[in-house]
C-alpha cells in the first residue's frame, strides 16, 4: 500500500484542478469496478455492484452505501505578477501563512516555485499575512513569467516512511483515497451497491461531495478523511492520538454524526477486534456534512485517520491506522 | 439604451418589481416563453435552432444593495439598516428615493462648522446616520416611510463619453448584457436566461432558478469590482477599467470550470477581444449557488469590469460592455457538447 500512497500524494491536485489525480485514481480503479464516470464538477464515482447472495441474503440487506475521500488538496493561486517577475498569490482552501516561508510549490506543467517574504517590513516579529508572501519561480520580468494570473499550485514534499509514520503533504486526503482504493480491492463479497466517491473541492467548501451524493441517493455515507490529534506539545487538547486506530466521528463544527451510522462502524470494530477511538473535532469538518444535508437528508458519519500537522506540508499518519481504517470499512461492507 | 432604464429603475434585494418590470418589457417579444418563479426571478426561455441539444442558464441578479428602515427618532428622522454590502463611511450627504413613491430623502451630515478636534477624521458608523424625508415627526415620519421601507441612492444616469456613470451597474450591467444577448439570433442550445433575485443577501434566486432549469452549464454575468484607481504600490487590481471583460477563475463563491474559462479565452484570442482574468480569490457571484445546484453544473462568470461598485454611483466603459456582449456571443456560439464532456484531457 505504501507504493499506491506514494504515488498518490505527491500527484499534483489542488481543489478545482484535479485532473491529474483524477487520472491517476482512474487507473488503479478501472479494473475493479462496474462502472466509473466522472460528474458535473469533476469527481469520480466508482460503483461497485452488490451480490445478494453475499451477506444475510435477506431482501433488503442491500443498501446504496457511498464511501467518499476527497482528491483535492490544499494549494495557491497567481493572482498578480509583478513587473520584475515574481507572482503574489491566493489561498486555495486553508493554507497557513506561518507554512509557506520557504515552502516550494509546483504547478500542473511540473513548474516549481519558491515562497519567499518580504524582508524590510515593520513589526517583524509579528506572524507574517499571505499579502507579504510571493512566489519566485526565476523569472526575471513579468513577460517572461511563465505562470500567469489564475494558475494553481500544490506544495511539493517527497513522501517519507519511517517506522510505522508516513510524511508527506496532501495526507489530507490522498490517505483517505488510498484506503478507499485498497478497500475497493480487498472487497470480494458485499450485499450492497457501494460507490467510491472520489470527490473534488471539499478544501474550498465540500462542494463536490454535495453534488455526487444528490446523484447517487445513498441510504448511507461515510466519510474518510483526516482529523488532528491532541498528542504533541502544547497542542490544543483533543482526545485522539496518531497510532490508536481510525477514529469514529462523534462530531465536528460541520456535522453531528448519525448515531446509526456511528454506531454501526464501533460495533463492527469491536466485533472485529479492530482498535478504534472516538473524535469530537472542534474545528473543520468533512465531506460527510454535506452528503448529510442532500435532497430528504442521508444517515452520514466519518471515520478518520489521525494525522498531526493538518494543512502543512509534511503531514503525519500512522500505518497501521491505515491498515485498521481499510479492515474496518471491510467489515462494515460485509453484511 | 437599455442600462440607462435598468440602472435607474428601483431593485433593492427582495424588492425587485421595477427592474422586473423594465427585464420583461425588454425581452418579452425576443423569447418564447418567459415566466416569473416563486421568488421573483424572471426566467425567459429561447428555443435553440435544434442543432444541439445542451441547456445553457446565463444569469444575471436584477437586485442592488440598499437601505431599509428600521426605526424612527422623535422628531421625524428615519433610522436605517443595510441591504448587502454597503461601506457606512460612504453615507452621509448621498440623496436618496425613500419606498415605493419614491420620496426624495438625504442622509443627514453635521456641517464641518460645528465638528469638534478630531472628529472630522472619524469615520460615520451606520448607527449614527439618519434620513431626512422631510417629515416634521415621527407619525408622519411612520406614515411616509413604514417599517421596512426600502430605499436606494437617487444617482442619474449619465454618459461621460467613453464611459457611462450610474448607480446599480452591480448587476444591472450584467442584466444588460444579458438583454443584449437575448435580443440576438438564436443559439444552437436552448437558452434559458434567468434575471435573479437576492443576490446581494445570498445568491438565493439563482439557486431556485438553477434548480428548476437544470441546465449541462452555466454563465453569471456581471458587473465587478475595478480597483484600478491610483494606489501607493504597486498592486494587483481586481480588475481595470478598458481592459475587456474579466473571466473569473476562482473567487470566494466557486472555482470557475476550466473548459468554460478556455472557451472564453480561446475566443477572446481568436478573435482579438481584449480581456482580462479577476484578481483570484475575490468576492462571489450566483454562479457560486448554481454550481452547487443538483448534479452540479459547470459554471464561470463573466463581468464588465465596474469602478466604485456598492456605492452611490459606479463607472464603466462602454468598450468594456461592448466587448463583454461580443465576447459571450460568441463564445456561445462555439459552445458544443464536447466542450462539456468530463475528462477529454
Amino acid at each position: 500500500m505504501r507504493e499506491l500512497i506514494c504515488k498518490l500524494v505527491e500527484t499534483y491536485g489542488p481543489s478545482g484542478a484535479e485532473e491529474q489525480i483524477r487520472a491517476v485514481i482512474r487507473a488503479e480503479v478501472e479494473s475493479l469496478a462496474d462502472d466509473v464516470r466522472v460528474d458535473a464538477l469533476g469527481s469520480l464515482i466508482v460503483h461497485k455492484q452488490g451480490d445478494p447472495s453475499a451477506g444475510s441474503g435477506q431482501v433488503g440487506a442491500g443498501q446504496r452505501i457511498v464511501l467518499a475521500a476527497h482528491m483535492d488538496e490544499i494549494g495557491a493561486m497567481v493572482s498578480y505578477v509583478d513587473e520584475k517577475g515574481f507572482a503574489r498569490f491566493t489561498r486555495i482552501g486553508g493554507v497557513f501563512p506561518i507554512n509557506c516561508v520557504g515552502a516550494r510549490v509546483a504547478f500542473a506543467d511540473g513548474m516549481v516555485g519558491v515562497i519567499g517574504i518580504e524582508e524590510k517590513r515593520e513589526n517583524t516579529g509579528k506572524a507574517h499575512k499571505l499579502e507579504q508572501l510571493y512566489i519566485d519561480v526565476g523569472a526575471t520580468s513579468r513577460d517572461d513569467c511563465p505562470v500567469h494570473v489564475g494558475d494553481a499550485a500544490m506544495f511539493v514534499r517527497p513522501f517519507v516512511a519511517q517506522g510505522k509514520r508516513l510524511i508527506s503533504k496532501a495526507m489530507d486526503d490522498r490517505i483517505g483515497c488510498a484506503v478507499l482504493i485498497e478497500t475497493l480491492r480487498r472487497l470480494e463479497h458485499t450485499p450492497h451497491d457501494v460507490y467510491f466517491v472520489f470527490s473534488v473541492q471539499e478544501e474550498v467548501g465540500l462542494r463536490g461531495a454535495r453534488t455526487s451524493a444528490y446523484g447517487i441517493e445513498p441510504d448511507m455515507a461515510i466519510a474518510v478523511d483526516v482529523t488532528g490529534t491532541g498528542d504533541t506539545p502544547e497542542c490544543k487538547p483533543m482526545a485522539v492520538e496518531l497510532g490508536q486506530g481510525p477514529a469514529v466521528k462523534v462530531q465536528d463544527r460541520g456535522m453531528i454524526a448519525h448515531p446509526a451510522v456511528k454506531g454501526l462502524l464501533v460495533q463492527r470494530a469491536q466485533e472485529a477486534d479492530i482498535p478504534y477511538q472516538l473524535e469530537v473535532l472542534e474545528w473543520g469538518t468533512t465531506d460527510a456534512a454535506a452528503m448529510q444535508l442532500v435532497r430528504a437528508g442521508v444517515p452520514a458519519g466519518c471515520l478518520s485517520i489521525p494525522c498531526r500537522y493538518v494543512h502543512s506540508p509534511s503531514e503525519m499518519v500512522d500505518e497501521e491506522d491505515v491498515e485498521n481504517c481499510v479492515r474496518l470499512l471491510l467489515e462494515v461492507l460485509r453484511e | 439604451m437599455i442600462l440607462k432604464e435598468l440602472a435607474e429603475a428601483f431593485g433593492v434585494s427582495g424588492n425587485e418589481g421595477d427592474v422586473r418590470a423594465v427585464v420583461l418589457d425588454a425581452v418579452r417579444e425576443h423569447v418564447d416563453e418567459v415566466e416569473v418563479d416563486t421568488l421573483g426571478n424572471v426566467l425567459a426561455f429561447k428555443r435553440g435552432t435544434g442543432r444541439q441539444r445542451s441547456v445553457v442558464m446565463l444569469a444575471a441578479h436584477m437586485d442592488e444593495v440598499g437601505l431599509m428602515v428600521v426605526g424612527y427618532d422623535n422628531d421625524g428622522f428615519l433610522r436605517v439598516g443595510t441591504v448587502g454590502g454597503i461601506d457606512p463611511r460612504l453615507l452621509p450627504g448621498t440623496l436618496l428615493q425613500v419606498g415605493s413613491e419614491r420620496i426624495p430623502g438625504v442622509i443627514g451630515i453635521k456641517p464641518i462648522h460645528l465638528l469638534e478636534k478630531g472628529e472630522g477624521e472619524k469615520a460615520s458608523k451606520l448607527q449614527d446616520l439618519v434620513v431626512d424625508i422631510g417629515a416634521q415627526s415621527k407619525d408622519e415620519a411612520k406614515k411616509l416611510a413604514p417599517l421596512g421601507t426600502y430605499a436606494t441612492f437617487a444617482t442619474q444616469f449619465r454618459e461621460l463619453g467613453p464611459t457611462v456613470s450610474g448607480k446599480a451597474f452591480d448587476d444591472r450591467a450584467g442584466c444588460a448584457v444579458l438583454v443584449e444577448l437575448v435580443r440576438g439570433e438564436r443559439f444552437r442550445f436552448d437558452l434559458h436566461a434567468a434575471f435573479t433575485v437576492q443576490e446581494e443577501v445570498g445568491l438565493r434566486g439563482a439557486r431556485v432558478a438553477a434548480y428548476a432549469i437544470e441546465p449541462d452549464c452555466a454563465f453569471a454575468l456581471e458587473g465587478t469590482i475595478a480597483d484600478d484607481i491610483p494606489k501607493d504600490k504597486e498592486a494587483s487590481p481586481t480588475t481595470e477599467l478598458g481592459q475587456g471583460p474579466a473571466i473569473t477563475v476562482m473567487d470566494h463563491s466557486f472555482i470557475a470550470d476550466r473548459h468554460l474559462v478556455r472557451l472564453l479565452t480561446g475566443t477572446a484570442e481568436e478573435l482579438g477581444i481584449p480581456y482580462q482574468i479577476k484578481q483570484p480569490g475575490i468576492g462571489g457571484t450566483d454562479a457560486g449557488a448554481i454550481h452547487l445546484t443538483r448534479e452540479g453544473v459547470p459554471s464561470v462568470t463573466v463581468a464588465v469590469p465596474c469602478r466604485y461598485i456598492h456605492s452611490p454611483v459606479a463607472l464603466l466603459s462602454l468598450d468594456d460592455f461592448n466587448n463583454t456582449v461580443r465576447l459571450m456571443r460568441e463564445s456561445l456560439s462555439r459552445l458544443t457538447r464536447r466542450t462539456l464532456r468530463r475528462e477529454r484531457d
